[in-house]
């Protein structure tokens, strides 16, 4: 880490002015390239503040580890069968998890001056946002990645094959990215990227404890079974399950696919609604 | 322009079909809560010329800026950016306009280049030729050695070039620099005026705001005194100082026991009342004629009050405040906002 220093290099007005006079107004890019551009500049971020990788390596590998060997013999017997339960689950509940960080790490970014210049660009508005999404998506397969690994090295044999397992995890990234618009919208909303944090975990622990990602619902009393039924976290668990079992049914995935349009199509436009008024 | 409460020194209204107008807004207001951050402010910036946006911290400055560079929605009033509308035509206006905002708008995180490269691409620039535009631009603001280093490694002036630099990977019709060298030493103010007086001098309007006359005077072809969301003087640099006076003439004594004696004998051979600074051995006057002050300065030695220093310099914003609205620059501490903007709960 070098201290600031001042170049002692001068502003020759000479190249200022060819600089200028070099400049073209070239054809704006497409809603593709920009959300791409705001993606390559997420991962710059990663590149320069590793650090930041922290949650999508450590998080998973202490869930997976802890629940597998914590629960794994007083909930299913053998912590070898309750693996082959638990792993989809935990994939889902460590990758939703980590969708929050999204909020977060958009509100620290308005409260800085370079947002203001991103929206005073002629490009497609919510490019900044879905580009923040897309490299999103590139550390939720990281998390995967290692949680799939882990889940082999302790026994995890998925029936559905390796087809079943790809599947699943980009069933996980869809629903991941469309449950990211409800954290862009309170990103925007609250004040402080604390504020957001701990708003997201209020609402982030009752989704994912009162699912089927730990135990199955029919264990329950039936009125917390049906109230599971209704979320949509139990949902993703099911078909991710059922993917990586092999046993997967078209029902399963429409349900799943039925609230990723559902968040998207009230949470997208509440967020870009937000953005385009934002102070 | 005649309307009330502003002080109309410049020269008549300007007919729309004259000049071609970079900016022309007509009472804009901007309302946050109950309180008017900016109310009922017109503006007419001529395309080519650097317009000064003077005023203290709280003015309503940056809240101004925002709503021509379509960042913010004004509560009523309209503006147009040659002659697009800043509501209607957002992206038209966007098109042709490039903002430094008052808190560097650069990434912090990432290094200059990819910073330039960053803009380069999201305005449609290729790959390569984002590369290229960036080194063209890093060298010409003297940056080429920091190239390849993190901005939040870069000094106070080193960030504010790259900001302007940013501002200009392609060539804006209108550039809005919010206080550009608020905070720096001065040299590196000086570079920043001259890279502005080059920008202009390539036709690039310059609308920029500022706390400090002297600035404006420097840059500035006309000026706008804003105070209180208002616009309370417009004018060229000139136009404004002679309404204000020539400038203040600062003395300090030897010893604070001799300030009474000193205010009486120099308000008396001034013709004008003396300010009493908080430091207790200064005092201060608005002077109109210069000749006054050698006499009024030979007075108080001859009376044996000795003089540590004295200046004749430019009116401050202070003093330019003074004379227009009777009151000084008010800067209260509820208008201090250091953090960045206040967000509010929408
Ligand atoms: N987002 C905001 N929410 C509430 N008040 C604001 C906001 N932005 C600015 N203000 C208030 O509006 C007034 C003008 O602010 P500003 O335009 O930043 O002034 P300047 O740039 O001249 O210092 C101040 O009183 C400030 O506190
Ligand atoms: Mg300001």
């Amino acid at each position: 880490m070098s201290a600031p220093t001042t170049t002692t290099q001068n502003i020759a007005e000479e190249s200022l002015r060819s600089a200028l006079s070099s400049s073209e107004r070239p054809k704006r890019p497409n809603a593709l390239s920009a959300s791409l551009t705001f993606g390559w500049r997420a991962m710059l971020k990663i590149k320069h503040v590793p650090e930041q990788l922290f949650d999508v390596t450590v998080f998973p590998i202490m869930f997976t580890l802890m629940f597998t060997y914590l629960f794994g013999g007083a909930l299913a017997g053998s912590t070898g069968e309750y693996l082959q339960f638990l792993l989809p689950g935990i994939l889902v509940q460590t990758v939703v998890f980590i969708t929050i960080y999204t909020g977060f790490t958009l509100n620290g970014d308005i409260q800085k001056g370079v947002f203001d210049r991103f929206r005073s660009l002629p490009v497609w508005r919510p490019a900044v946002l879905v580009g923040a999404l897309l490299a999103d998506a590139a550390r939720y397969t990281m998390a995967s990645t290692i949680i799939l690994v882990l889940g082999l090295v302790l026994g995890f044999r998925p029936e559905g094959g390796i087809v079943g397992v790809l599947l699943a995890v980009a069933l996980v990234l869809v629903f991941a990215f469309s449950l990211s618009w409800i954290w862009t919208a309170l990103g925007l909303v609250l004040r402080t990227p604390n504020s957001v944090m701990g708003v997201s975990m209020m609402i982030m622990f009752p989704l994912t404890f009162a699912s089927n990602i730990f135990v199955d619902p029919q264990t329950m009393p039936s009125w917390l079974a049906t109230a599971i039924g209704f979320n949509p976290i139990t949902h993703l668990v099911t078909a991710t399950r059922g993917l990586m079992d092999g046993t997967v049914t078209l029902g399963q995935m429409a349900a799943v696919f039925a609230a990723c349009a559902i968040l998207i199509v009230v949470f997208a436009p509440v967020t870009m609604y937000l953005y385009r008024n934002k102070k | 322009m005649e309307r009330d409460g502003v002080v109309n020194i410049g020269r008549g209204a300007v007919k729309k079909a004259d000049v071609e107008l970079a900016v022309h807004a007509e009472g804009l207001v901007r309302k946050f809560g109950e309180n008017a951050a900016v109310d009922g402010v017109d503006l007419i910036v001529r395309r080519g010329e650097i317009y000064g946006f003077l005023g203290p911290n709280g003015a309503g400055k940056t809240t101004t800026i925002r709503m021509l560079a379509t960042l913010l929605p004004p509560s009523s009033g309209t503006a147009e950016i040659f002659g697009h509308d800043i509501a209607r035509d957002a992206d038209e206006v966007r098109s042709r306009v490039s903002l430094t905002g008052q808190f560097a708008s650069v990434d912090e995180d990432l290094t200059g280049h990819e910073n330039l490269v960053l803009i380069a691409r999201l305005l449609g620039h290729s790959r390569k030729e984002s590369k290229a535009r960036s080194a063209e631009l890093l060298a010409a603001f003297g940056l080429s050695d920091a190239a390849s280093r993190q901005v939040k490694k870069y000094s106070g002036g080193m960030r504010r070039r790259l900001d302007i630099a940013a501002s200009i990977v392609v060539t804006p019709e209108l550039l809005f620099l919010d206080e550009p060298t608020t905070g720096l030493d001065p040299r590196s103010r000086n570079q920043v005026w001259d890279i502005i007086r080059t920008l202009a001098s390539e036709g690039t309007t310059v609308l920029l705001t500022t706390q400090y006359l002297d600035e404006a005077d420097q840059l500035a072809d006309r000026i706008a005194v804003i105070d209180n969301g208002k616009v309370i003087a417009e004018g060229t640099p000139g136009e404004l100082k002679a309404s204000v006076g020539a400038g203040a003439l600062h003395v300090r004594l030897a010893d604070p026991e001799t300030r009474p004696e000193a205010e009486r004998i120099l308000s008396n051979s001034l013709g004008a009342p003396m300010h009493l600074e908080s430091d207790p051995a200064a005092l201060s006057a608005r002077v109109s004629d210069p000749e006054r002050v050698s006499r009024a300065l030979a007075e108080l030695s001859r009376s044996g009050v000795a003089v540590t220093d004295f200046a004749l310099g430019q009116p401050s914003l202070d003093e330019v405040f003074l004379a227009l609205t009777g009151r000084p620059a008010d800067d209260n501490e509820n208008n201090e906002n250091p953090g960045g903007k206040e967000e509010e709960v929408a």
